[in-house]
């Protein structure tokens, strides 16, 4: 099989795009088996828009979240964001980069569950610097965005599934990052509640915010600017 | 939110494991605490007891002859031709390295004179520390305080038939008897005890001292060692500590300290290994929560922190609830270990360095779960992403 890249970005090409992909892949050592969970994938995404990766379980879209997250090394290729080729960052300039440039939205929440709605939200800004004011007033900000303020001073636990998404939600917007990775989002969550979670990125990318979002199912798409399939370890960008 | 908050909110809600961690290092630091305590109050006892036996050390002029006595019997005559050291240089005892350890430093002058035609041994003293070192001393009348003021020696009073008030001429001068020793069976019996200064002129010694007794503590030193510099100090001094009454005790809270040294190792080691094998624990159930942390952008340093810092918390209050109750168990055993024995009281500096011991072992203990926690990949850490 080959690659079937619809939308490549040949290096003659002076636009500038937010983030290009350059013939990554990668390898697993399954025992003495070598699994391509990537076999080449090569495509940009350009600022302010809301693209799908989808595809079957197993098919290495969650992989490829990951090395877009710049929290798993690719076997080949590179990975520019802003012309930056951020896998020849240290692992320390990488975390960097995850704090500033990336919101990680979470495939089962993945919340704190000793800290309060609030305080997960202002988790990502414990690192910051940020004073404790300006903390809470950007942690209740976004809270009222995803219709949680009043819902601030619960723990996880005492949260439905869809209030703890969108918690994860705010978690991953509080610092203002210019890219938002969401990793089935809508997965855990029953018809009504996914399409409350998609309305609301689709809200936040109206206001121009890029999102990539993983998802193996369609209808989660029709909201988005592009969709990536990915099968057998490669991409088809329509 | 700061990264303390993620320590104080992680180690309010895994209380049972908080709880455990604490009473590791509290069993340990108590122990320790216990132990020491109890060994600082049988030393303070058997100080206490030894000051009661006055002086241990004895600075004498060195001589070439052998000692015509043995056990108070005297085979000879008063030896006229001792050497004497200057008064002058006394104060120069206070001066060597273990100066603290000094307690009453007593000078005599000692000569013979006649007396109502009697051969009688002199002795002049400072009264004030001379009645502190010998404070077992029981006499009729009033102790002396004047200079004209004499103590004398029940033998003495026998021979002489003197009693308190009465009046008594030595080489010119005179004196009042004010006290009478009670037999004591040594020395003192047969001798007459005045004020150094004035004996020191009867005897044409202005200035001059026979000997010095010397009372030292000896709980943090050994005592050879203040013998060491005192003749160090005085090379023409034979400096010798009554070594019998002082040893032997110490040496017997010395192998208990050493015992107890041993057990605090071997309790601190196996507190220690439990704290490591908690925060392992700990850190193996956090690895999600761990790489949440990195996948958000936290630095290992900053996981590294968050771990040590409760580290720091448990070993902090471990510490403190340690040394309370190991200073609680030796006010409760103490009366067990040594009849009638008082504590000791609160030693804060043992205090402080076993609330610093406590946190120093707790970070050891975590350094490594930390470091393998912030190592930790994000993407292995967080499988499902």
């Amino acid at each position: 099989m080959s690659s079937a890249n619809i939308k490549t970005n040949p290096a003659e090409n002076k636009v500038q795009h937010l983030i290009e992909i350059h013939g990554i892949g990668k390898d697993y050592q399954d025992g003495e088996t070598k699994v391509q969970a990537i076999k080449q994938m090569d495509f940009y995404i350009d600022d302010g828009e809301f693209v799908a990766i989808m595809g079957q379980s197993g098919s290495g879209k969650s992989t490829l979240l990951s090395i877009l997250g710049g929290l798993n090394h690719p076997t080949r290729g590179r990975i520019l964001l802003d012309s930056l080729d951020i896998y020849k960052l240290s692992s320390e300039q990488r975390a960097d980069l995850r704090s500033e440039y990336i919101g990680v939205i979470f495939q089962s929440f993945q919340l704190i569950p000793y800290l309060t709605v609030l305080e997960n939200v202002k988790l990502p800004m414990a690192i910051t610097g940020k004073k404790a004011k300006e903390q809470d007033k950007m942690a209740r900000d976004v809270l009222e965005k995803v219709g949680l303020g009043n819902k601030a001073d619960r723990l996880p636990d005492q949260l439905s599934g869809g209030e703890q998404e969108r918690v994860a939600i705010a978690r991953a917007i509080v610092n203002k990052p210019p890219i938002l990775l969401a990793d089935e989002p809508t997965g855990s969550l029953d018809s009504k509640t996914a399409d409350e979670i998609l309305n609301l990125l689709k809200e936040l990318n109206e206001e121009g915010q890029t999102i990539i979002m993983v998802t193996h199912n369609p209808d989660a798409c029709k909201d988005t600017t592009r969709t990536i399939n990915v099968k057998d370890g490669f991409c088809y960008v329509n | 939110m700061k990264l303390h908050n993620i320590s104080f909110n992680n180690l309010g809600r895994r209380k049972g494991k908080v709880i455990f961690l604490v009473l590791g290092l509290f069993i340990g630091i108590a122990t320790i605490v216990t132990l020491l305590s109890i060994t600082e109050s049988m030393s303070r006892d058997i100080e206490d007891r030894l000051d009661q036996f006055g002086a241990n050390i004895v600075m004498v002029p060195r001589s070439e002859n052998l000692s015509l006595s043995y056990g108070g019997v005297s085979m000879g005559g008063v030896n006229y031709k001792t050497v004497e050291f200057d008064e002058a240089r006394i104060p120069e005892i206070r001066t060597i390295e273990n100066s603290n350890n000094l307690g009453l430093v007593a000078p005599k002058v000692l000569g013979a004179a006649t007396v109502k035609d009697k051969d009688v041994l002199l002795m002049g003293v400072d009264f004030e520390t001379e009645l502190q070192l010998k404070n077992w001393w029981q006499f009729e009348g009033a102790p002396p305080a004047a200079p004209d003021e004499l103590l004398i020696g029940s033998q003495t009073a026998a021979t002489f038939q003197l009693a308190v008030g009465d009046s008594l001429t030595i080489g010119g001068d005179d004196f009042v008897v004010t006290t009478i020793l009670k037999p004591t069976g040594a020395s003192e019996d047969g001798i007459i005890i005045g004020d150094l200064h004035a004996f020191q002129k009867i005897l044409s010694k202005e200035g001059k001292v026979s000997m010095v007794e010397i009372a030292a503590f000896c709980r943090d030193c050994p005592i050879t060692e203040l013998v060491l510099q005192i003749s160090e100090k005085f090379p023409e001094a034979k400096v010798t500590a009554l070594r019998q009454a002082v040893m032997s005790k110490m040496q017997s809270i010395e192998m208990f300290k050493t015992f107890s040294y041993g057990i605090a190792v071997l309790v601190i080691f196996i507190g220690s290994l439990l704290v490591f094998v908690t925060m392992m624990g700990s850190v193996n159930e956090r690895t999600r929560e761990i790489g949440i942390f990195r996948a958000i952008g936290f630095r290992r340093g900053h996981v590294m922190q968050i771990i040590l810092l409760e580290a720091m918390i448990v070993g902090l209050v471990g510490g403190i609830l340690g040394y309370l109750g190991g200073n609680a168990i030796a006010l409760g055993a103490m009366p067990l270990v040594i009849k009638d024995g008082a504590f000791a009281g609160f030693n804060y500096s043992l205090g402080g360095i076993a609330v610093l011991l406590s946190i120093a072992l707790s970070l050891i203990a975590s350094l490594y779960p930390a470091q393998k926690a912030s190592k930790l990949d994000p993407s292995e850490a967080l499988r499902a992403l």
